[in-house]
């Protein structure tokens, strides 16, 4: 049911709100017990609220331990958030038996992992890999039907239909990516997750999945959330971008604004730090800092300690997400009170 | 196999190691004619020694054919009571390789699945577990053994027991040896279980016992051969254990232990055969088969390639 | 050859080769270059490029059955690939320092930092303890390590990802190596402590003097710190020369589709260039020129004879498209 007033395919296909997920990371309790030690909880995800909508391709970008990935595997369900809401196409996440999502919703939402060499089970051959997600929803159950889906799929991402017979390691990474990808289309699904899928691949290698990937997108329909900490492949993907930084969201804006006007200091830092192949010889502000311990983030902005524009109300206050004149979300003090230069 | 996977098998590098081992060679062809004589025993067996009407008290304590008052039915001479050691050795590597066998897989069964478990499921299931698995490694194994066989005879009525003797050592070798299969299983299934495929599997939505059967079994499975194995000569020195012991198998149906027991009664009065011969046979069953795991062990380890 | 005068590294014709049961592989083919002081040389390449192996090759840290089969390394005009490993280990360390990928695993997790760095310079220079330790505190301050008197004690797990690089990169240069070898020394590290590795690097070479030989897949890093560059591929140079050339107008095709295929900022929602097709396998390397079947302007001689470094520019490449075959 979409908000009154919105027509159905306005409503957005996926949705947060104020999502949260922590993990324990304490000593084992024997350990505690005599160290006198406290209970250790990882905020991996603090207050995270989004949308991503239909026939687009979100990118989620952020350094280690922003929590993108973690948003990742809380949509697919793998874990259940600590806080807040996830909801796909209308329908939250339930506390069912059967996992978080029905079977009715994982049928329309897959992933793509990020490392070629660990996503396929070395056991099983190509065609039962493809063909699981059908078998599992028994989407189909002649062996000549699912033969020819596997087929038309492995075309459809590039390799021959004689693959299906071989094993993983008989692909190269690219290769084993494709068959990820044709795994993830098998039952039809809209929406997919795409965990850092170019990441373990060479050059020009990437440059084959990713244009797979969009042709894919048009050709099917397809939803995107891609997750990526490479600024430049998220350019080239995303239709809106939100930058992530110690398990929170700072900016969320569409991918031609954030590259062209970036607001947030994080993200004017990163694109800073992209290496400059055009060789311009532009001058670098210096990068200051790391990023902190996620297990003891600074108070108020997380950022601040490393922010060229913190004042004092940073360093005790944390911003919530505003919304800018041309609908960018920013969550910077120094952006609502017009102190970011241009 | 089709004559193209026949083709690989022998091209592959697990076959290229064992051609070019000379011990893995012997070691393999002696435990294929231990097998052998085990299987066709019924046939090849000069005599029955388990058939009491065929034995004859006054052929007893007769020495090797060789030996001055040996007799040519007899090649190696018979125990106190009249049986063929050659024939007794048949049957009693028969009974010793199946229980060695049955054992080992029953330890492989349980002690795989409660490694899967303990290592898929976590937390409290995981905990017991392997508390229990704990527990009884500070338990020799042949004491394990011995409680079980044990408490079986309590159990069981008198008339039974002979009969039910191969079983009984069965379940308690098996079950003094579960724990490294499942320690090793889990183990393994704690490595897999974080890998991009389970969670693939798992934003599928298959269901965990499907996912441990059909996606971590399989990866966790090559170790577990090379334990069987080696476990294979554990269980059987076990089961001769238990029989020299007295607890395994009675004297009506010996086993090479039992023989070994019969026989040590006799080692210094002159009646040596009795004993040497069932010990030298088993020892090489073990011998090779522990060659043959060692062997596999090393031929598997990537590492070592 | 390089024309700025004497080099102080020389590779020549080097070959490393893996015998096998089912043969001998060619993993690097036939690789010269030479590296001057004060010079960043980028050796650049996709994953089974043989770049790595050409470093280690190099060091002499090669795992066995690689071996060097052919050809010569020349370290201030002395041979250093033929020498026995105890002569090899006192110059690993003294003349040459190594910055590996992972700085993880190339830190012992069981010493202190200042233990490892004074024990590697009282190895290779003939220094008081004392002394050692005050060249170690100099070292991290050096490489951006804040209250390095402090930090001298501590572990390495105690350092975060870029820290620890950063001490990586000290302990290389702790013993005063006039070669340094750096493989991959920022894939492990996030964007921005990449840069401020990048920017590290480029000032130890300058102030140490030192030739720098950077291995990496990301021409990125290449851009910014190296002066010249070697494209490799499948095992052999394609196409070497000044770091701006390369990128701007590269001459072999096999540089250019690479170029053309790196996502730029900025550039969205535009297909990029893609090569078909993969490297080929170590034992399945084609006739001729290597990326010939790739290749979108391969003619006539590409598949019968091996192209050699020909000039073009004030670069060379390995390309029939730059000079003409001996056999016609």
């Amino acid at each position: 049911m979409a908000p009154p007033g919105q027509p159905d395919d306005a409503r957005p296909l996926v949705a947060l709100r104020a999502v949260g997920r922590d993990f324990d990371v304490s000593r084992p309790w024997l350990n505690r017990m005599l160290e006198h030690a406290p209970r250790q909880l990882l905020r991996a995800v603090d207050d995270f609220s989004a949308e991503v909508r239909r026939s687009e391709t979100l990118a989620l970008v952020g350094e280690s331990g922003c929590g993108k990935s973690t948003v990742a595997r809380l949509i697919v369900g793998l874990f259940p958030p600590s806080r807040g809401r996830i909801e796909f196409d209308g329908t939250p996440q339930t506390a069912a038996a059967e996992g978080l999502w029905s079977d009715a919703v994982r049928r329309r939402m897959q992933m793509i992992f990020q490392d070629p060499y660990a996503s396929l089970n070395p056991r099983w051959r190509v065609m039962d890999i493809v063909a699981e997600p059908l078998r599992a929803h028994g989407l189909m159950t002649r062996r000549a039907d699912l033969r020819a889906r596997v087929f038309e799929l492995l075309t459809q991402v590039g390799l021959a239909p004689a693959d299906g017979d071989k094993y993983p390691h008989e692909f190269s990474g690219g290769q084993r990516q494709r068959i990820s990808i044709a795994r993830a289309l098998s039952s039809a699904p809209e929406f997919l997750v795409c965990d850092e899928p170019t990441s373990a691949l060479d050059v020009s290698v990437q440059a084959q999945i990713l244009n797979l990937m969009r042709a894919l997108q048009e050709k099917l329909g397809l939803t995107y959330l891609f997750i990526s900490h490479n600024l430049a492949v998220v350019s080239q993907m995303a239709t809106r971008v939100g930058v992530m930084y110690l398990g929170r969201l700072v900016e969320l804006a569409d991918a031609a604004t954030l590259f062209s006007r970036p607001r947030h200091p994080y993200t004017r830092m990163l694109l800073d730090a992209i290496p400059d192949l055009e060789m311009s010889g532009r001058a670098r502000t210096p990068v200051a800092g790391e990023v902190a311990n996620p297990l003891d983030p600074p108070p108020g902005c997380a950022f601040h300690p490393r922010c060229p524009l913190a004042n004092q109300r940073c360093r005790i206050e944390r911003p919530q997400l505003k919304a800018e004149p041309d609908s960018t979300l920013v969550a910077c003090h120094a952006a609502e009170e017009g102190r970011i230069p241009a | 196999m089709s004559r193209a996977t026949l083709g690989r098998a022998w091209d592959s590098d697990l076959f290229y190691s064992f051609r070019h081992s000379p011990v893995a060679v012997a070691a393999a062809a002696l435990v294929l004619v231990c097998i052998g004589g085990a299987l066709l025993a019924p046939w090849i067996a000069p005599h029955n020694p388990f058939d009491l009407a065929s034995v004859d008290l006054l052929d007893a304590l007769a020495p090797p054919v060789w030996a001055s008052q040996g007799k040519a039915a007899y090649l190696l001479g018979t125990d106190n009571q009249g049986r063929d050691i050659l024939s007794a050795i048949l049957y009693g590597t028969r009974i010793s390789l199946r229980v060695g066998v049955a054992a080992v897989l029953f330890s492989m069964v349980l002690g795989v699945t409660l490694g899967l478990l303990s290592g898929y499921l976590g937390g409290r299931v995981d905990a017991l577990l392997m508390r229990i698995a704990d527990v009884q490694l500070s338990f020799p194994a042949i004491l394990i053994a011995l409680l079980i066989d044990g408490v079986a005879r309590v159990a069981l009525p008198r008339e039974w027991q002979a009969g039910m003797a191969v079983y009984v050592l069965i379940l308690a070798i098996g079950l003094s040896g579960w724990v490294q299969f499942a320690r090793t299983v889990r183990g393994s299934t704690l490595v897999e279980k974080n890998k991009e495929y389970v969670q693939a599997a798992r934003v599928i939505g298959r269901h965990p016992a499907a996912i441990m059967l059909h996606h971590l079994l399989p990866n966790v499975m090559g170790p577990v051969l090379v334990i069987a194995t080696i476990h294979l000569a554990t269980a059987i020195i076990a089961e001769a254990t238990l029989s020299f012991l007295g607890v395994g198998m009675p004297p009506t149906t010996p086993s090479l232990g039992t023989l070994i027991r019969v026989g040590n009664d006799y080692l210094f009065s002159g009646e040596w055969w009795i004993a040497v011969f069932p010990g030298a046979a088993l020892v090489v069953l073990v011998l090779s088969v522990n060659l043959l795991g060692d062997w596999l062990r090393d031929a598997l380890n990537p590492k070592l390639r | 050859m390089d024309a700025r005068g004497t080099a102080l590294l020389e590779v020549r014709n080097l070959r490393v080769e893996f015998p096998t049961r089912r043969g001998t592989l060619v993993a690097v083919d036939d690789v010269s270059f030479d590296i001057a002081p004060g010079e960043v040389l980028g050796v650049v390449g996709e994953s089974g490029a043989g770049k790595s192996l050409t470093g280690m090759a190099i060091i002499g840290l090669l795992e066995p059955p690689g071996r060097i089969g052919a050809g010569q390394v020349l370290l201030e005009g002395r041979r250093i690939d033929n020498l026995r490993r105890e002569s090899l280990r006192q110059i690993r360390g003294r003349r040459i320092g190594a910055i590996f990928q992972d700085p993880l695993t190339s830190l012992d997790p069981l010493y202190t930092v200042g233990r490892q760095i004074t024990e590697t310079i009282q190895a290779h220079l003939p220094v008081s303890r004392r002394e050692a330790r005050e060249r170690a505190i100099a070292l991290l301050s050096e490489v951006g390590i804040p209250a390095p008197e402090r930090r001298l004690d501590h572990y390495p797990h105690q350092f975060s990802g870029g820290m620890r690089q950063r001490v990586v990169i000290a302990l290389a240069l702790c013993a005063q190596p006039k070669l340094i070898i750096a493989d991959e020394p920022t894939t492990a590290l996030d964007v921005s402590t990449q840069s401020q590795i990048i920017t590290l690097l480029q000032r130890l070479s300058r102030e140490h003097h030192a030739a720098v030989m950077l291995i990496t897949h990301d021409m990125g890093v290449i851009a910014e710190t190296a002066h010249r560059v070697a494209v490799m591929y499948a095992g052999r140079i394609a196409e070497i020369g000044p770091v701006r050339s390369i990128i701007h107008s590269p001459r072999h095709p096999y540089t250019a589709g690479l170029m053309r295929s790196i996502p730029r900022v900025g550039a969205t929602g535009v297909r990029l260039a893609q090569i078909d097709g993969a490297m080929p396998r170590l034992d399945a390397i084609p006739r001729g020129c290597a990326f010939h079947p790739r290749c979108p302007q391969r003619f006539e001689p590409c598949d019968r004879e091996r192209p050699p470094l020909l000039e073009t520019g004030d670069q060379r490449a390995a390309c029939w498209l730059h000079g003409a075959p001996r056999t016609a």
